[in-house]
C-alpha cells in the first residue's frame, strides 16, 4: 500500500455511489407507493359507504321492515328492521353452539391433546376448516339439514353453517391464549389438590377470559359479516321473524339481493344496510382491541 | 406417590377415590370426543359432497365435468372449465396485485415507517378485514368498475398487440375488476403475515449489512426478504385460498357469463359464483353439477391451503419454534388479519 488514504479520501471509498443511492431512493419510493396503494382502498370504502349510506339513515330506515313496494304506489321501500334483528338472532345462535364446542376443542388441545399425533390431527383438520370457503359451509348444511331432512330453510340451519365458520377461529384464537397461561398456575392449583376440571374451569379458564373474549368477538364480527353460508340455508324473507324455525332475513343477504335489484331505490338501501353493516361489524372489532390491549395475556 | 406404604388394595390418603376423579374423566373423554367429532365432521362433509355430486359426474365423467368448455344450464351441459379458468384467472390477478402491494406496506411499516405511526398503520390496512365480502361486491360494482372502465378501455385499446390482455371491447363487470377486489381483499391476510415475518428477522443481520455499508433498500433486499420469503410465500398462498373460495364479490363483479372469456376485460364465471347465482333455482342434474363445483373448489382450496402450511410452518422454524409466526398464520388467516395476537 501506498501511502495512507486522508481521512476525507478513505470515507470516500465508503460512501455510497450515486448509483446505490439512487437506487436507494427509488426503492423506497416504491415501497410508500405500495404502502398508499394498500390504504386507499379502505379509505374509497368508508368514503363511498357514508356518501351513499347515510344518506338513507333515518328513524324509519332502522324500524321498518324491507316489505315496501313502490310498483304498487307505496311510498317508501322500508328499511332494513328485519335484516338487523335476523344477523343479530342468527349470529347469537351460531355463537351459543360454535363458542363453547370451540373453546373446548381449545382446552383439550392444549390440556390434554398437547403434542400428541391426535392433537396434531385435530389441529391440522381446524385449520383445513379455516381454509374451507364460506360458500362451502353453506352447501354443506344444505346437504345435511335440507335434503338431509327433506325440509325447507330455516334460521338456525344458518346459524349452524355460520357457527361451522366460527368454529376455528374461535378454536385458534382460544389456543394461543390457553397456551399464553403460565403453567405455574396449573401446578399451584393442582399441588393444592384440586382436580383437573377444577383447576381448568377455575384456574386455566378465567385467566385466560379476556383473551378469549376478543377471538370470540372476531370471530362474531367475521360471522355477522357472512352472505355466502346464509344464502341457502337461511334464505331470505322480508318480514321481522323471531321464529329460527322459519325463513329469516339477515344484512348481507338483503344487501346482496337488493344489489342486484334494478330499482335505484332499493341499491340506495343497499347502501344504507352495508353503512349499517360495516358499523356493527367496526365496533365488534374495536371492543375486541381494547379487550385485548387490556388483557395481560395476548 | 405414597403407594409404598399403602397396603395393597387400599388407597393412599392421597388418593381420590374412583368416583370424585369420574369427572376429570368424564371431561378428558368428553373433550377428546368432541375434537373427534369435529374431524369426523369434515370426513363426513367430504363424502356428503361426492355423493351429491356424483349424478354431474355419471353424466359428464369427472375429466369431462372439469376439462369441458360448456357450461348450457338450459341444454343440461355442464362442463365447469370455463368457471375453473375465471376461478384461476381472478385469483391469479389478485395475487399479482396484492402481493407486492401486501409486501411493500409490510416493508414499510416494519423497516421504513417511523415507530410512532406503525401500530396505526398496522391497523389501517387490517382493517380491510372488517369489511364484508358483500360490501366489497356493492362497491366494486357501483363504484370501482364503472370508474375504471374507461381506464381499462384505453389499456386495451392501446396494448391491443398482446393476447391476453388487449383488443377486445372492454365490460363493466370483468376478470380484471373482479381480481382486482379481490387482490385488496387478500390484502390484510398476506400484510398481516409478512408483518410477523419480517418482525422474526434477528436484528444482528440487518445490522451486520448497514455496518457492511448497505443501503436501506439494500439491507431490506439482503437481509430481510430473503429471511422471509418462506412466510412471505405461506401468507401469499393464504391469500390465494382465500381469493379462490371467494364467493359474492366475485358473483356481483365477474358479469355471471357461462363462457371463456376472451381477455381480461372480459365477463366470466367462477366456480364459487356459479354457485352462488345459479343454486336457487337448479334442479336435478344442474343441481348435482354445482356440488360438483363446490367439491372442485373444496379440494382446490385444500391444496393451496396445505401448500401454504408448509411454508408457513417452515418460516416459523427458521424463525424460532412455535412463535409469532404460526400464531400469525392461524390467526391471521382465520381474522383476516385482524389477528387478535398482532
Amino acid at each position: 500500500m501506498s501511502a495512507p488514504a486522508h481521512g476525507a479520501e478513505r470515507l470516500a471509498r465508503f460512501a455510497v455511489t450515486p448509483a446505490r443511492r439512487r437506487k436507494d431512493t427509488l426503492a423506497r419510493g416504491a415501497i410508500l407507493t405500495g404502502t398508499v396503494l394498500a390504504v386507499i382502498p379502505l379509505l374509497l370504502i368508508v368514503y363511498y359507504l357514508l356518501l351513499k349510506g347515510l344518506g338513507t339513515w333515518s328513524v324509519s330506515f332502522f324500524t321498518t321492515d324491507p316489505t315496501g313496494n313502490t310498483f304498487f304506489g307505496g311510498s317508501s321501500i322500508g328499511g332494513i328492521k328485519s335484516a338487523i334483528l335476523g344477523t343479530v338472532e342468527i349470529v347469537a345462535l351460531a355463537s351459543a353452539i360454535s363458542i363453547p364446542i370451540g373453546v373446548g376443542v381449545a382446552v383439550w388441545l392444549v390440556e390434554y391433546g398437547r403434542a400428541s399425533a391426535f392433537a396434531k390431527a385435530v389441529r391440522f383438520f381446524v385449520d383445513v376448516l379455516t381454509g374451507v370457503p364460506s360458500i362451502l359451509f353453506g352447501l354443506f348444511v344444505y346437504i345435511v339439514l335440507i335434503v338431509g331432512t327433506g325440509t325447507t330453510y330455516a334460521g338456525w340451519k344458518g346459524s349452524v353453517a355460520l357457527s361451522l365458520l366460527m368454529l376455528p377461529i374461535v378454536i385458534r384464537s382460544a389456543e394461543v391464549v390457553l397456551l399464553l397461561v403460565p403453567n405455574a398456575l396449573r401446578e399451584s392449583a393442582l399441588a393444592l389438590g384440586a382436580p383437573r376440571w377444577r383447576v381448568i374451569w377455575s384456574v386455566v379458564l378465567p385467566a385466560a377470559l379476556p383473551g378469549m373474549v376478543t377471538g370470540v368477538l372476531l370471530a362474531i364480527a367475521r360471522a355477522a359479516g357472512e352472505t355466502a353460508p346464509l344464502l341457502f340455508t337461511a334464505a331470505a324473507t322480508l318480514g321481522t321473524s323471531f321464529n329460527l324455525g322459519g325463513f329469516m332475513n339477515s344484512l348481507p343477504v338483503q344487501i346482496y339481493k337488493d344489489v342486484t335489484s334494478p330499482t335505484t331505490a332499493v341499491v340506495d338501501r343497499a347502501w344504507g344496510a352495508a353503512l349499517t353493516l360495516v358499523v356493527m361489524i367496526l365496533i365488534l372489532n374495536v371492543i375486541a382491541r381494547v379487550i385485548a390491549r387490556r388483557s395481560r395475556l395476548a | 406417590m405414597a403407594a409404598a406404604s399403602t397396603p395393597i388394595g387400599e388407597r393412599s390418603l392421597l388418593e381420590r377415590s374412583p368416583i370424585a376423579r369420574l369427572p376429570d374423566r368424564a371431561l378428558k373423554y368428553g373433550l377428546t370426543a368432541l375434537s373427534a367429532l369435529l374431524l369426523a365432521l369434515i370426513v363426513y362433509f367430504f363424502i356428503r359432497l361426492i355423493g351429491q355430486a356424483r349424478p354431474a359426474f355419471a353424466k359428464e365423467g369427472v375429466l369431462g365435468f372439469i376439462f369441458t368448455n360448456d357450461w348450457n344450464v338450459s341444454a343440461e351441459l355442464f362442463g365447469a372449465l370455463p368457471l375453473l379458468v375465471g376461478t384461476l384467472i381472478t385469483s391469479a390477478l389478485a395475487l399479482l396485485i396484492g402481493v407486492p402491494v401486501a409486501v411493500a406496506s409490510a416493508v414499510y411499516v416494519t423497516e421504513l415507517c417511523p415507530r410512532r405511526l406503525r401500530p396505526s398503520l398496522a391497523m389501517l390496512v387490517e382493517l380491510l378485514a372488517a369489511v364484508p365480502s358483500v360490501v366489497y361486491g356493492l362497491w366494486g360494482i357501483f363504484f370501482l368498475a364503472p370508474k375504471l372502465q374507461p381506464i381499462e378501455q384505453w389499456v386495451a385499446d392501446r396494448l391491443s398487440f398482446i393476447p391476453f390482455i388487449g383488443g377486445g371491447l372492454v365490460t363493466i363487470p370483468n376478470y380484471f375488476v373482479t381480481g382486482l377486489v379481490l387482490a385488496i381483499m387478500i390484502l390484510p391476510i398476506v400484510s398481516a403475515i409478512s408483518r410477523e415475518v419480517m418482525a422474526t428477522v434477528p436484528a444482528d443481520h440487518k445490522e451486520a449489512a448497514l455496518a457492511l455499508g448497505a443501503t436501506r433498500w439494500e439491507m431490506i433486499r439482503m437481509a430481510v426478504l430473503p429471511y422471509c420469503r418462506s412466510g412471505i410465500v405461506g401468507g401469499a398462498m393464504l391469500g390465494l385460498g382465500r381469493a379462490i373460495g371467494e364467493a359474492i364479490a366475485v358473483a356481483l363483479l365477474i358479469g355471471d357469463a357461462p363462457k371463456l372469456g376472451a381477455h381480461m376485460f372480459a365477463q366470466g364465471y367462477t366456480l364459487a359464483a356459479a354457485i352462488v347465482n345459479e343454486f336457487g333455482e337448479a334442479q336435478g342434474v344442474h343441481r348435482s353439477a354445482l356440488f360438483a363445483a363446490g367439491l372442485v373448489l373444496f379440494v382446490l382450496t385444500l391444496i393451496v391451503n396445505a401448500i401454504a402450511r408448509v411454508f408457513v410452518a417452515r418460516a416459523a422454524r427458521v424463525g424460532g419454534g412455535r412463535g409469532g409466526v404460526e400464531n400469525a398464520a392461524g390467526g391471521g388467516q382465520v381474522l383476516g388479519g385482524a389477528a387478535a395476537g398482532a
